[in-house]
């Protein structure tokens, strides 16, 4: 589904990613994770558009389309979703009417007939129960005064609403209480299927008890330096990142 | 368009234009006015309340002040109506109340309702009691619509009486035939207990230049209530300059709303004189501007008395390159303790050539008061943007919804459902809203 290669990446003149090497496949789940500042927002970024990045070197293949010919919103057609770490709060905007004119400008793209507004209130009730949300939150201004752990639920309400083939969890378990972060985790494990595929980006291997993944990625100074799997996350938890950093210095 | 480049001062067009317009009403009142504006002369770029609003220069340079009747060639208003709206229409063309296009639906016990030259010609006392009792003594082109009105319309809203229909104020300048000097004004006088709501819209056709100005004054007695919505959509060649005076006594309630769309130069000095205890009032505004269009909103709120609540908020989308400027003063006396006033101006500025000028100024004499204000300037939130297009929303969308959500907000307080639909119409309209 998802081929990276040798993906290089750089913010202003930081570089950030220094050759990534990442092959996704539909139905899999893999965690990456690492120490702070070594890149793992940023390949979030770089996957879902943000103009902020600019890729040096390297490929992504998404579904036999260059992902980097895409804009954000193509993309986001194309089936790549993005749970952002600090969704934006926007005034006046409400979930239900952002949701449906997202779906709908999707499902064009896909050839698929607008949702009237029965049909997508149908749906969008459906998918609430998934995160346990409550429709009045959906009526207000998109995440305006929402908790952390609204707004994170309201993300994967979004991923649930929208149907993504490829979804990228940038950090979903921060900022979460023990229960958020369960029906936060049932919320995405519903949403696994056979058919997509799943990024969770975390430090923590709290979140991998929950939504466990079928690898687990250590991303160091801005490349994959170790891959296993949820073995790994374990003794992560449990050794820190400083056995991992000599063995890349060794190397 | 019919371009005149002129030395002629000004001034002198000006007064020629009034000596050769043999007024019959309210003469002491425009001699004096016209001396005033003589001490006055025209405000240049010089003039502190006028450093960006370049209006004298344009109407030396494209004006030919011929004292001349302006031709016009409408037929019908019809397109210049809001659906839906069962209104009490006034209409002005060129200046000139039309009695062919209006028509007042409202009965005489509600309100009265006649032109104030007739009013002055039948020596009534409420509108003696109130003609020109607000207007400001420093700015010219209130002392030059005084000294030089052509037409008005007075209404009187007996006490305890709520007007069941809106009044609708259409001024359409047509300038297809000749240019167009017009100036008109309104008086409005609301008793104890009373309630009224105005529209008014502003529109203009043709491609010579148009100029208005529009003095209209308020006085909101006791308990009364007042609800006011300006609709500035006039065309690119069109200069105007409005001065709204609303006077406010104990308990009374006034909500207004001024839109600017269109239109080459606005100006709309707006004062608010809060004469009264418990009274509440909202001043909103919303300027969306686009190709030359410049749009100055000058508001006054003068709170005199104590425990008296105000709130304004203008905001600015200014595209292309179009300029906003808002200046809001806020008095608060020595005596009106307990005052709540609240001002926020917000702007955002969509293309590289667009500016926004903006000045609070807040004089607070009293010390037990609660004041804010403040002001914010700033291009469209990329971050947001992308959040929507990360969710599979094109680019231009994802920027109309922003832009649309920061316009709307200032129609909350409208309670005019139909007209608030129209506003909002008028907005998405603008706006590209295709969701």
């Amino acid at each position: 589904m998802l081929t990276i290669r040798n993906l290089q990446a750089k913010v202003g003149e930081k570089q950030i990613l220094n050759g990534i090497d990442l092959k996704v496949n539909a139905g899999e789940v893999h965690a990456i994770m690492g120490p702070n500042g070594s890149g793992k927002s940023t390949l979030a970024s770089v996957l879902s558009g943000r103009e902020d990045y600019q890729v040096t070197n390297g490929t992504i293949d998404f579904q036999g389309k260059d992902l980097l010919e895409l804009s954000p919103e193509v993309r986001a057609r194309e089936g790549i979703f993005m749970a952002f770490q600090y969704p934006i709060e926007i005034p006046g905007v409400s979930t239900i009417n952002f949701m449906k004119t997202a779906l709908n400008q999707i499902r064009e793209h896909r050839g698929l007939p607008t949702l009237d507004a029965v049909s997508f209130l149908t749906l969008m009730k459906e998918k609430m129960k998934l995160v346990e949300i409550d429709q009045s939150l959906l009526s207000r201004a998109l995440n305006q005064g929402f908790s952390g752990g609204e707004k994170k639920r309201n993300e994967i309400f979004q991923m649930a609403m929208l149907e993504p083939k490829l979804s990228i969890l940038d950090e979903t378990d921060s900022g979460l209480d023990i229960d958020a972060l369960r029906i936060v985790a049932n919320g995405v494990n519903a949403l696994r299927s056979k058919k997509n595929a799943i990024i969770v980006i975390t430090h923590y291997q709290r979140l991998l008890d929950h939504i466990v993944p079928d690898f687990v990625h250590v991303l160091y100074q801005g490349k994959i330096v170790k891959t296993g799997t949820k073995d790994l996350a374990l003794e992560l938890e449990a050794k820190g990142y400083d056995w991992i950093k000599e063995e890349t210095s060794v190397a | 368009m019919s371009t005149m480049t002129t030395d002629i001062d000004l001034l002198d067009n000006i007064t020629k234009n009034f000596r050769e317009a043999k007024f019959d009403v309210a003469k002491e009142s425009r001699e004096d006015a016209m001396v005033k504006l003589g001490d006055l002369g025209l405000p240049t770029g010089k003039h502190e309340e006028y450093r960006f609003t370049p209006i004298s220069k344009n109407l030396e340079k494209l004006f030919t002040w011929k004292s001349e009747k302006s031709l016009s060639t409408i037929h019908s208003i019809n397109q210049f109506l809001i659906e839906g709206i069962d209104a009490n229409v006034l209409v002005f063309i060129n200046g000139t109340y039309s009695t062919t296009h209006s028509k007042v639906i409202c009965p005489d016990s509600q309100a009265q309702v006649k032109t104030i030259s007739k009013a002055f010609l039948e020596e009534n006392d409420i509108l003696n009691q109130h003609f020109n009792k607000l207007v400001s003594t420093d700015d010219a082109f209130a002392a030059m619509n005084t000294a030089l009105w052509q037409d008005g319309v007075f209404i009187h809203v007996p006490a305890n009486v709520t007007v069941q229909k809106p009044f609708f104020i259409l001024h359409i300048n047509d300038a297809s035939q000749t240019q167009v000097i017009a100036h008109t004004r309104m008086l409005i006088v609301a008793e104890k207990g009373s309630s009224l709501s105005i529209i008014e819209r502003f529109e203009s056709q043709g491609s010579n230049p148009v100029f208005h100005t529009f003095t209209e004054e308020f006085a909101i007695k006791e308990n009364a209530h007042l609800e006011y919505c300006k609709i500035q959509n006039d065309c690119g060649n069109s200069y105007q300059v409005t001065n709204t005076l609303i006077h406010q006594k104990n308990s009374s309630k006034v909500n207004t709303f001024t839109l600017a769309l269109n239109g080459k130069l606005i100006r709309n000095n707006f004062g608010i004189t809060i004469d009264g205890e418990n009274c509440e009032s909202h001043f909103y505004g919303l300027s969306i501007l686009n190709g030359n269009t410049l749009a100055d909103n000058h508001t006054v709120v003068d709170h005199k008395k104590p425990n008296s609540f105000s709130n304004e908020l203008y905001k600015g989308i200014m595209d292309d390159n179009s300029k906003g400027i808002f200046n809001g003063k806020i008095f608060v006396r020595p005596h009106a303790q307990k005052t709540n006033a609240f001002q926020s101006n917000r702007n955002i500025l969509i293309s590289e050539a667009a500016t926004i000028n903006t000045k609070p100024q807040l004089e607070i004499w009293a010390d037990d008061v609660k004041c804010s204000h403040g002001c914010t300037t700033g291009q469209l939130d990329e971050a947001a943007v992308f959040y929507l297009q990360s969710r599979g929303i094109s680019y231009l969308t994802a920027k109309a919804m922003l832009l649309y959500a920061f316009a709307a907000e200032v129609l909350e307080p409208i309670t005019d459902e139909k007209l608030k639909v129209y506003l909002d119409n008028l907005i998405s309209e603008r706006l590209h809203k295709d969701f």
